[in-house]
């Protein structure tokens, strides 16, 4: 705030006096406490792909728990040491690592590392700004994100363990030290990070709406707007709306687990023993929680609907099908996710009317959901279809999120949610339609866009390698899963062998894991291709995919202030893709009517 | 000063300086977490088993003391658009004081809750004491950032940087300000519908 000088001096100051001033940055100040919104994009990138590395090993690592359950993991020992006894994998630390598995791919991949990544990278060039509307909150939402990474990572490596409680954290497991490993300072260490994660995504997402808001170049208005700006910024706004509801949900947990509060606790026996507590409600924590859970998985799979859309339309060099629809579609789902969230909470005792009103504003999700399913393969339908990797992913999101929306419709009833509720059916159903989806949508991106973030393109043979492996293992994962949860296979244990009901779906387990280690196998191509491609990469040339969209009028490697004259400006919409009588297949935003006289549509004509 | 040279305020589409849409979207994100600590106040409340005991008569005071300090924030708004410096400097002064004054009356009615025996934690509380703590302590908590931020604006002043020409900070302090005095009017009355 204190940086607001400004009426006086703007005529002093210009553009481009600004931007020589720059160059003399140091070190630090160009790759470490970067105000630039490429640069903070890309530490959110290395960020993200960390800690989706580390999250998917710890997923690994369950599933061979739950492949091989009478196996011996004593070569686990140099990794896990103590948490591995007598070959044996510890229990409580089987819930830690399902937790951390959780809580790192929803907030720390899925929300920080793919909207912090590509909101920041794309918002200022796709509207034509020069940065983000303050860089200096831009760059505390990163640090502060570093700071939340920092405490969960540390909490790994506690004699007690990380938190185990499950991602959603429910009282009164996690408010109560003694019930289990897993709430005792693993859950406090948890607690802090997504305190200072919640500051990162307020600070970053006040600054992605002011941005798209106000700093528009001249002629873009918000109809002329690529679909990823308007995913992104109805984005941003859910996630304005909805964290600070977890992060009075959590300060309320913080306050009942240290300060003796009874906020979620109420007549509870630990042990044998009467806990003080009374008058608390958990089920309070679960509405809390959920108003901003819900919304959540929409702030994890609305970027990718953007991105998803833009690389469609692109590769098929077609118009998208029904941009406004496609608008107004993301304009309902934004809406819709915040009266549902009880559709998490079936099985809490609620209301049965209350719960069909519920189901029934959950179902309506279809409709938009639908909308734009329809809408994509209305772009592919009869396209020119050019399959990049960033094309393969694309297709491959559209896929899932159709494979995984079904089994939303049935999870959506509550009469069937009863039987299917916290088994592996939901999982099977979340990890597709928002997991796996949303991965995709990023992987989408980082195809897409390495040239310009990086300068050279990523190597499309490893790209289509990767693209198989990953959706090929992604399916005989999550396929099966279906079926073990139709069987009533629960979800979180441990182990499953004492149960006689279960000991035919061993085999079935065996598949699931081992096709999941070739789908982590699978991102290490990715890995390589990534970290290879920035330093040996082909080199880009300014447009590589002849798109329409203002970064690509960049230079290859735009500079601080990202165009090195003007701002452009903008005339037509982004997606003039193979447009009848112009000369080339596609027209970029920047060319005005009047030098496209022989493509323009009748009522094109007044603009020119 | 990073954003303040490229930005054009008239250039804009909305006509509104980035900064201000900001702080309005921080205060939105305020809202959202007292709508939900309020919400949860209700749904609570409507389960039984909740304590029920005075307001603190000291609430009363302090609603006035904010209300007042609001008042003196608008007058040295208005005086710094009037270039009346001297002015602009009292009235910060007055508002920082006013501020400090309402967070002391609310430890004060702290103290007398305890007096009351209503409780923030320990195998005597009930949540409704709980969250009389809470919503206060945040609402606070916020408003220690009001000062912080009224004390930049005031260094500012000194240093001559708060006129007519250059009204973007106080505008965005008053804002601030007046936000924090109307979310407490928000909690005073909804505590006393509710409790």
């Amino acid at each position: 705030m204190s940086s607001a000088d400004i009426s006086i001096q703007k005529d002093v100051h210009h553009v481009h006096e600004e931007h020589d001033h720059h160059h003399d940055q140091n070190f630090f100040e160009k790759y470490i406490f970067s105000q630039d919104h490429k640069v903070i994009g890309k530490q959110f990138l290395f960020m993200g792909i960390l800690w989706a590395f580390i999250g998917g090993f710890l997923s690994i690592l369950f599933r061979l728990q739950l492949g091989w359950p009478d196996a011996t993991f004593t070569f686990l020992e140099p990794i896990l040491g103590g948490w591995i006894e007598n070959g044996k994998l510890n229990p409580e630390f089987y819930l830690a690592m399902v937790t951390m598995h959780g809580t790192i791919m929803v907030f720390f991949v899925l929300t920080a590392g793919l909207s912090g990544t590509f909101f920041n990278f794309l918002i200022p060039l796709q509207i034509g700004a020069r940065d983000m509307a303050s860089g200096f909150m831009n760059m505390l939402s990163f640090w502060f994100f570093f700071i939340a990474s920092v405490i969960l990572f540390i909490s790994l490596f506690l004699d007690s363990g990380p938190a185990g409680g499950g991602w959603t954290v429910y009282p009164p497991l996690s408010a109560l030290p003694q019930a289990i490993e897993g709430s005792k300072s693993g859950m406090t260490l948890w607690l802090i990070a997504m305190a200072l994660f919640i500051i990162s995504q307020l600070l970053g997402g006040v600054n992605y709406i002011t941005t798209v808001i106000n700093l528009r170049t001249k002629g873009m208005s918000m109809t002329k707007m690529p679909l990823t700006i308007w995913s992104f910024f109805l984005t941003a706004v859910l996630g304005l709306l909805s964290f600070p509801v977890l992060f009075s949900a959590a300060l309320l947990l913080i306050f009942d687990r240290s300060f003796g509060t009874s906020f979620y606790l109420s007549d509870i026996y630990i042990a044998g023993e009467a806990l003080a507590n009374t008058g608390g409600s958990p089920i309070l924590f679960q509405h809390l929680f959920w108003f901003l859970g819900h919304p959540e998985v929409y702030i994890v799979i609305l970027p990718s609907f953007g991105m998803v859309s833009e690389v469609i339309s692109t590769n098929a060099r077609k118009p998208i099908f029904g941009y406004r629809a496609m608008i107004g579609s993301l304009l309902g789902i934004a809406l819709l996710s915040f009266v549902v969230w009880a559709h998490h909470m079936f099985v809490t005792g609620m209301n049965p009317f209350l719960g069909s009103v519920f189901m029934f504003l959950t179902l309506i999700i279809a409709v938009p959901s639908a909308v734009k399913v329809f809408n994509w393969l209305a772009t592919l339908w009869r396209g020119n279809i050019r399959f990049t990797a960033a094309m393969m992913f694309s297709i491959g999101f559209v896929s899932l999120f159709i494979s995984g929306g079904l089994t939303g419709i049935i999870l959506g009833n509550s009469s069937l949610d009863i039987h299917l509720h916290d088994t592996y059916f939901v999982i099977a159903h979340f990890h597709l339609v928002m997991g796996a989806a949303a991965f995709f949508g990023m992987f989408t991106g980082v195809y897409h866009w390495f040239p310009k973030m990086f300068g050279r393109m990523m190597d499309e043979k490893l790209g289509y390698v990767h693209f198989w492996l990953t959706f090929v293992s992604v399916y005989l994962v999550f396929m099966p899963m279906h079926y073990l949860g139709i069987a009533g296979f629960p979800r979180r244990y441990y182990s499953w062998t004492t149960f006689d009901s279960f000991s035919m779906f061993s085999d079935m387990n065996v598949f699931i894991s081992i096709a999941a280690i070739i789908g982590f196998g699978a991102q290490f191509i990715f890995l390589f291709n990534f970290i290879y491609s920035i330093f040996r990469g082909r080199r880009a040339s300014m447009n590589p995919w002849h798109s329409n969209t203002l970064e690509w009028t960049t230079p290859p490697l735009p500079g601080h202030g990202n165009w090195p004259g003007e701002i452009p400006a903008v005339y037509r919409w982004p997606y003039d893709y193979s447009k009848p009588g112009a000369p080339e297949d596609y027209i970029p935003q920047t060319v005005p009517y009047s030098q496209t006289q022989s493509s323009n549509l009748p009522h094109e004509k007044d603009l020119e | 000063m990073m954003v303040a040279n490229k930005l054009d305020e008239e250039n804009t589409p909305t006509g509104v300086h980035p900064l201000k849409f900001s702080l309005w979207l921080i205060i939105i994100s305020i809202i959202m977490m007292f709508a939900a600590f309020t919400s949860a106040y209700i749904v609570r409340r409507s389960e039984g088993n909740w304590l029920e005991f005075d307001l603190p008569a000291a609430f009363l005071i302090n609603t006035a003391i904010i209300l007042l300090s609001s008042v003196s924030m608008q007058l040295a708004h208005n005086a710094a658009s009037k270039n009346n410096l001297p002015l602009v400097k009292i009235m910060l002064l007055l508002t920082i004081g006013l501020g400090l004054a309402f967070l002391f009356g609310q430890l004060n009615a702290w103290g007398d809750l305890v007096n009351n025996n209503v409780f923030f934690g320990g195998s005597e509380s009930n949540p409704a004491g709980s969250f009389m703590y809470v919503l206060t302590g945040v609402h606070g908590f916020h408003l220690i950032t009001g000062l912080v931020f009224l004390l930049i604006v005031l260094r500012a002043s000194f240093k001559f940087k708060v006129h007519s020409k250059s009204m973007l900070r106080i505008q965005l302090c008053t804002v601030y300000w007046h936000f924090l005095g109307g979310l407490w009017l928000y909690l005073y009355i909804f505590l006393r519908i509710f409790n």
